[in-house]
């Protein structure tokens, strides 16, 4: 990265002019407190970390897994931490940050609802006022996230313009900031916005590989050969691979959300997936110039993915740069194969993951398989795998169960004993 | 005319409507009705999906006219119909410029919006720091890149943008979106004090919703007035109620008319101004 938060052409800082001191504020405080741990701030935020968050997360071999896949699968329980999702790294990071600039209100958007739930949780835990936006159509997906926010004191502002999910939900935090700047902090949820968010959310999440890293090396006694995570923003994507960069030997795979198909409606202008590094093209969104879901003009594509999580038509700069220069590979997982993943890790491990990160164990069956339809990039996969588990399914329960009821998921149980309810 | 130019005579009032809202033949009559108000320089939007610097008023029309079928192809046709004379500054997110044409980069919008007879760009997400390739293609093709100052653009900031600033500066009256209020704020006496040394019109816009408004801001030292939201609201209103064309368009030229005997008002109050060298 570059002083000016350029990854190659990516990053940079495109917003309204009157954000930009409170960006030029923010960048500051980051080289301040995070970079040079000023006043202790990262002794403070990784204390926090351990005692409130209940860092360090395990790095648990999966053996069933192991065994269908025939090689060492390790799992990174992200969904251990405090709150259910590696969202809490972030969230406190920010939260503290905000605190030690003296700012004295703090807003948030939330696709999933994982970020909202975890900046209320980190508001409530460092007393500051907290208010959420949450796309209309998210809140009736994710009401126990909702709920859940509400308990820890903060305020959910619902946001109906366009389709109501978390692109809507980020321009409508945007222009809350742009009339609040002065005592308000924006707690962005993923690597993405303007410099300095995509480094700063990346450095509080590299928590995750920096544990994992440790930890491989004592399962083992060497580096896996690949660390694979699902990605939307890619905030969980960023924190499994940050301090795998420089360790050539172990692959790096970007999981995104296939959708229902990766083929484009120009004229509706709609993307039925979330893959855009996959099948997206440079543009300048939300802050950032990245790679995009868009139309020929430019306008942005309404994405799709069954994780609401994934839903997103952008992705981090520095994520997008990696790909670019064939660090990181870009794979996708339709909405079937993460389903049958979700029921899968759910029967074979009893752990009932996030549908976002159930993409990341899809891309393991569709490589390894014993169907694998991608079985000729099995050997890439190397001997020695870990997959980033960023977060359980508790709050995916209710789409989960009617998202599998309307397809035909072979390994799902009898989903009528389920829907008597619905 | 350039832009400069159309402030040099009393102060400018500087309309905003989205081009193609709701429709794109009314939308012609309505650009056209605001000319026959008094306007000095018409601000046309060009809609993109993310408008994160607009108010509820700005996003509703920039629905309506993407529903309507513009696209920056449209624009420049749309551009092309109108019928006026006074110059024209497209108001527009930095993607759209970004995207078009075969090459990326945002040469080929500027070239195209050069031959149609654009004067000038306003683009609320490209803060003086990115601005570089786009200020290059507009002195390219004689075009000017028109900056906004917000409230708290202070110091360094404020004459980093003023170096890159040509035609006029859009000072950002408060904090916010765009988006009619009721009174003038504060923050628009301070953020014109802040600008009295640089020799660059001035124009004051957000928020601005009647003549006894603009009379007050340019009473107060603005070259000129911009106003988007309270003329967009007269544009949804009749989509809302059905009411054809005409009626709208005579409906826009009045408040047009009151804006701009507004700022002349206000002119007549002020001091006189120190000579600009």
């Amino acid at each position: 990265m570059s002083a000016d938060g350029k990854f190659g052409d990516y990053g940079g800082q495109y917003v309204p002019e009157a954000l930009m001191p409170a960006i030029e504020e923010l960048t500051d405080a980051y080289e301040r407190y995070v970079l040079d741990n000023e006043d202790g701030f990262m002794d403070d935020f990784r204390a926090r970390l351990r005692d409130f968050g209940g860092r360090p997360t395990p790095l648990q071999r999966a053996d069933r897994l192991s065994e269908r896949y025939d090689r060492e699968v390790y799992l990174k329980r992200e969904d251990l931490l405090h709150g259910g999702a590696h969202k809490l790294n972030n969230a406190l990071g920010q939260v503290l940050l905000a605190k030690y600039m003296g700012k004295e209100r703090i807003i948030a958007e939330t696709g999933a609802g994982q970020h909202g739930t975890a900046t209320a949780m980190a508001c409530a835990h460092l007393d500051m006022p907290c208010e959420i936006y949450m796309g209309e159509r998210d809140i009736n997906r994710q009401r126990p996230n909702v709920f859940r926010m509400k308990l820890n004191g903060s305020e959910v502002n619902p946001v109906t313009v366009g389709r109501g999910t978390l692109k809507e939900a980020i321009s409508e935090t945007m222009r809350d900031w742009a009339t609040n700047v002065e005592d308000t902090h924006y707690v962005i949820g993923s690597v993405v916005g303007p410099h300095p968010f995509p480094s700063m959310v990346r450095d509080f999440q590299s928590v995750i590989s920096e544990e994992a890293r440790t930890q491989a090396r004592e399962k083992l006694g060497r580096l896996p050969d690949a660390v694979v995570a699902c990605a939307g923003g890619g905030s969980n994507t960023m924190g499994a691979f940050a301090e795998f960069v420089d360790d050539e030997e172990t692959a790096l795979y970007a999981v995104e959300a296939g959708g229902s198909t990766l083929e484009v409606d120009e004229e509706a202008g709609v993307a039925p997936n979330s893959a855009s590094l996959t099948t997206g093209s440079e543009g300048i969104l939300h802050g950032a110039r990245t790679r995009l879901l868009q139309d020929r003009d430019g306008q942005i594509m309404e994405s799709h993915s069954v994780s609401s999580g994934l839903d997103y038509a952008g992705v981090g700069p520095e994520l997008a740069h990696l790909v670019d220069t064939g660090r990181v590979t870009a794979v996708n997982v339709d909405d079937d194969a993460a389903l049958t993943a979700f029921h899968r890790l759910s029967q074979m491990e009893g752990i009932i993951p996030a549908l976002e990160s159930a993409h990341a164990f899809g891309y393991l069956e569709s490589v390894v398989g014993p169907d694998a339809p991608d079985a000729e990039n099995a050997d890439d996969l190397g001997e020695y795998v870990v997959v980033n588990v960023s977060g359980r399914g508790d709050k995916d329960l209710e789409s989960a169960i009617e998202e599998t009821y309307e397809r035909d998921i072979d390994i799902a149980p009898n989903m009528d004993e389920f829907t008597g309810g619905l | 005319m350039s832009l400069e130019d159309a402030f040099s005579d009393g102060p400018a009032f500087v309309p905003y409507l989205a081009a193609g809202d709701p429709d794109y033949e009314s939308s012609l009559e309505y650009v056209e009705a605001l000319e026959r108000g008094g306007a000095d320089v018409i601000e046309l939007g060009l809609p993109f999906s993310e408008p994160i610097a607009e108010g509820p008023t700005i996003q509703n029309a920039v629905v309506r006219s993407l529903e309507g079928g513009m696209t920056p192809t449209r624009f420049f046709e749309f551009v092309e119909d109108l019928d006026v004379s006074v110059p024209l500054v497209c108001m527009t997110y930095y993607n759209l410029i970004y995207r078009y044409g075969d090459e990326p980069g945002p040469r080929p919008f500027v070239e195209k919006a050069a031959e149609v007879g654009i004067e000038g760009f306003v683009v609320p997400d490209l803060p003086a720091e990115e601005a570089g390739p786009l200020r290059e293609a507009c002195d390219e093709f004689g075009l000017d890149l028109v900056f906004i100052v917000a409230p708290t653009t202070r110091g360094e900031r404020l004459d980093r943008i003023m170096e890159q600033v040509s035609g006029y500066v859009y000072v950002q009256a408060r904090l916010g979106t765009t988006g009619a209020q009721s009174s003038v704020s504060d923050q628009t006496d301070s953020s014109l004090e802040r600008l009295t040394d640089y020799d660059v019109p001035k124009a004051v816009g957000f928020g601005i919703s009647d003549g006894d408004h603009a009379e007050r801001i340019v009473a107060s030292g603005a070259d000129g007035i911009i106003v988007g939201s309270a003329l967009v609201d007269i544009v949804a209103e009749g989509h809302e109620n059905g009411d054809d064309a005409e009626t709208v368009a005579d409906r826009l030229e009045t408040l047009a008319r009151e804006l701009e005997d507004g700022a002349v008002a206000g002119a007549s109050q002020r001091p006189p101004h120190p000579e600009r060298t």
